[in-house]
């Protein structure tokens, strides 16, 4: 019998620990998928964040370091200004990256670290409970903003992709979902994208996957799949935020 | 070996080089800032990864990234650069990683001030950042002492898979001394054959890592780093005994105080005082049996304990070790006023003469 479908050799045995209806399944295999497609999972490093993934170093096969809360993008700077030549990602949650983590992923992107991080967005904190990130959106209710997230309490908001646009050493910053088919066929492909850059050696890489937290969200999967589509999506809008490459083509 | 003059803070920088350090990680801070400066400058000429990092909480986790890859890796800071460090250090403790890591102490707390201190005795040797780890830490009290340890502290951090600290303080660090680049004993070090610097090959993945959530497992993983310090304890604790041998009144210090204490030595024999000085150089794994059997001496008769704290901090580990067998005094600033050998004079008398 022809084998259609087997599991990616860049993820482990190991059985994942998310709940049900949650997408860091879908975006490790797309990970892992990109490095074995690439060739770059012998050479890869991979480092995982504090946070609902912060088990990834179970289940990524190539080799890990468990970053402390937030400094994986310093930790990945340290693995791969010592090792140029290897595949470096950093695997980051939103209250990890653009909460505790904000300086240690602006100034790796200032610096155009040749790594490439990929930031699971699903605007809560999962693993403590459903707390208020930085990326909840107005109205949304969590454990911390229990009547919905104010401005005036909180701000608005941010915007990672963007904001690290603005810098000239990330050369690559895209924003993907992993909701259906098609939009997990886009996701892999900017994921290649983004390593493929990193080997040439352009600069910093980064994806943004909008994700679900059905759990913490109190929703069924599906409903948490729409409740994407409806609400994140038009705040933190799909796409290309910037591509060096492209855009210089166009000047 | 003709002797060169060094100024302390780039002897440090030079003698990591000459270690063989791989990679920098560094933010500036007074008295310590010609660490980074002359890392920025050499250590690129011999191969090496200068990076000047956003804050002392990422250099310590780049420090993490490129140790957990295999690399000799270093960084370098000043006591409030230090605090924020323990992070990383508590980190690099747990997930067993090398790591030589430099403080040029000055007074604190908070900001205090730019001159030299030694109020972080207690951060350095009590861990001072969360869990049950320990870090060994080499004391120099001269800029010949601060190159070999600097030296040495690469391979005592391979041998054990931990992090070393070396302590000066600020007077060293920017101090100018004849010193040689001398041979440092080599030891057998270990393979890195854990550390996470890509496959290439190898039929599993190396994980580095301090997360254990299993409680009997993260028991079982304390109690392999406790055999670990152990070992440290029985292997690595070193001490300098100065005219000790018919002492009544022993100085206890290390760093500079105990460099001036040398000064205030001569002048007490010179008076028939019988002074003796007593100089831990591995502050943790801390000298304890040896200052234990000096106390029990018949002919010493008090301690006089001398540090750049206002109480006193290493004073602690001298009277755990001395265990009540006689008196011990204490002489201390803090805030970067250093005791001087007239004050050091005045109060080993006045020791003496409250146990006469």
């Amino acid at each position: 019998m022809a084998i259609v479908y087997q599991k990616s050799a860049g993820l482990t045995d190991h059985e994942l620990h998310y709940c049900p209806g949650c997408h860091h399944g879908i975006i490790h295999k797309l990970v892992a998928e990109s490095l074995v497609e690439l060739g770059l999972l012998d050479d890869a490093i991979g480092v995982c964040p504090v946070g609902c993934s912060v088990f990834a170093y179970n289940y990524f096969s190539c080799d890990m370091q468990e970053a402390a809360h937030g400094r994986a993008p310093a930790v990945a700077t340290g693995i791969k200004r010592t090792h140029p030549d290897q595949c470096v990602f950093t695997y980051q949650g939103d209250g990890d990256l653009a909460s505790i983590g904000a300086a240690e992923i602006v100034h790796a992107a200032m610096r155009g670290e040749k790594f490439t991080t990929i930031f699971v967005n699903n605007a809560i904190y999962g693993m403590t409970g459903g707390q208020m990130a930085p990326t909840t959106l107005i109205g949304q209710r969590a454990t911390t903003c229990q009547s919905g997230r104010t401005v005036e309490q909180a701000g608005m908001p941010i915007r990672v992709a963007e904001m690290l646009s603005t810098l000239d050493g990330c050369v690559y910053a895209e924003r993907v979902c992993v909701t259906d088919i098609a939009n997990i066929n886009k996701a892999k492909k900017a994921i290649k994208k983004a390593f493929e850059k990193q080997m040439n050696r352009e600069g910093f890489t980064f994806i943004e996957v909008l994700s679900t937290c059905p759990t913490n969200w109190g929703m069924t999967p599906l409903k948490a799949n729409q409740w994407l589509k409806e609400n994140m999506a038009a705040y933190y809008p799909l796409g290309v935020i910037k591509d060096k490459a492209i855009d210089a083509e166009v000047k | 070996m003709a002797k060169e003059l060094w100024k302390g803070n780039e002897a440090i920088a030079e003698a990591a080089i000459r270690a063989g350090c791989d990679c920098f990680f560094g933010y500036p801070i007074t008295p310590q800032s010609e660490v980074p400066e002359y890392m920025s400058v050499h250590l690129p000429e011999h191969g090496g990864v200068f990076v000047q990092a956003e804050s002392e909480v990422a250099a310590i986790n780049m420090v993490y990234g490129a140790a957990g890859a295999g690399m000799r890796a270093m960084t370098s800071s000043s006591s409030p650069g230090i605090s924020l460090k323990q992070e990383g250090i508590t980190y690099i403790a747990g997930a067993e990683l090398p790591a030589v890591i430099i403080n040029c102490m000055r007074g604190g707390p908070g900001l205090g001030t730019i001159q030299p201190g030694q109020g972080d005795y207690f951060q350095a040797t009590r861990g001072g950042g969360n869990g049950d780890y320990r870090t060994v830490v080499l004391s120099p009290s001269n800029v010949q002492e601060t190159v070999d340890f600097v030296q040495e502290a690469f391979d005592i951090a391979d041998q054990y898979r931990n992090p070393v600290m070396v302590v000066c303080d600020g007077l060293i660090g920017q101090m100018m001394e004849p010193i040689e680049w001398r041979e440092i004993p080599k030891r057998k070090l270990p393979p890195k054959d854990w550390a996470a610097s890509g496959r290439k090959g190898r039929d599993h993945h190396n994980v580095i890592n301090s997360l254990y959530m299993d409680p009997e497992v993260c028991d079982e993983h304390n109690r392999h780093l406790d055999e670990k310090y152990a070992e440290i304890v029985k292997n690595e604790i070193r001490w300098e005994e100065v005219e000790c041998e018919d002492a009544e009144l022993v100085i206890t210090a290390y760093g500079t105080p105990a460099r001036i204490a040398l000064t205030a030595l001569e002048a007490l024999r010179a008076e028939g005082i019988k002074a003796g000085l007593f100089r831990p150089i591995t502050l943790w794994p801390f000298p304890e049996k040896a200052l234990h059997e000096l106390a029990a001496k018949e002919h010493v008769k008090a301690f006089l304990d001398v540090e750049m704290s206002s109480s006193g901090q290493m004073i602690d580990d001298v009277r755990l070790a001395v265990e009540g067998q006689k008196p011990i005094s204490y002489l201390g600033h803090a805030g970067g006023v250093m005791p001087t050998v007239e004050e050091m004079i005045e109060s080993a008398k006045k020791a003496l003469k409250e146990v006469k």
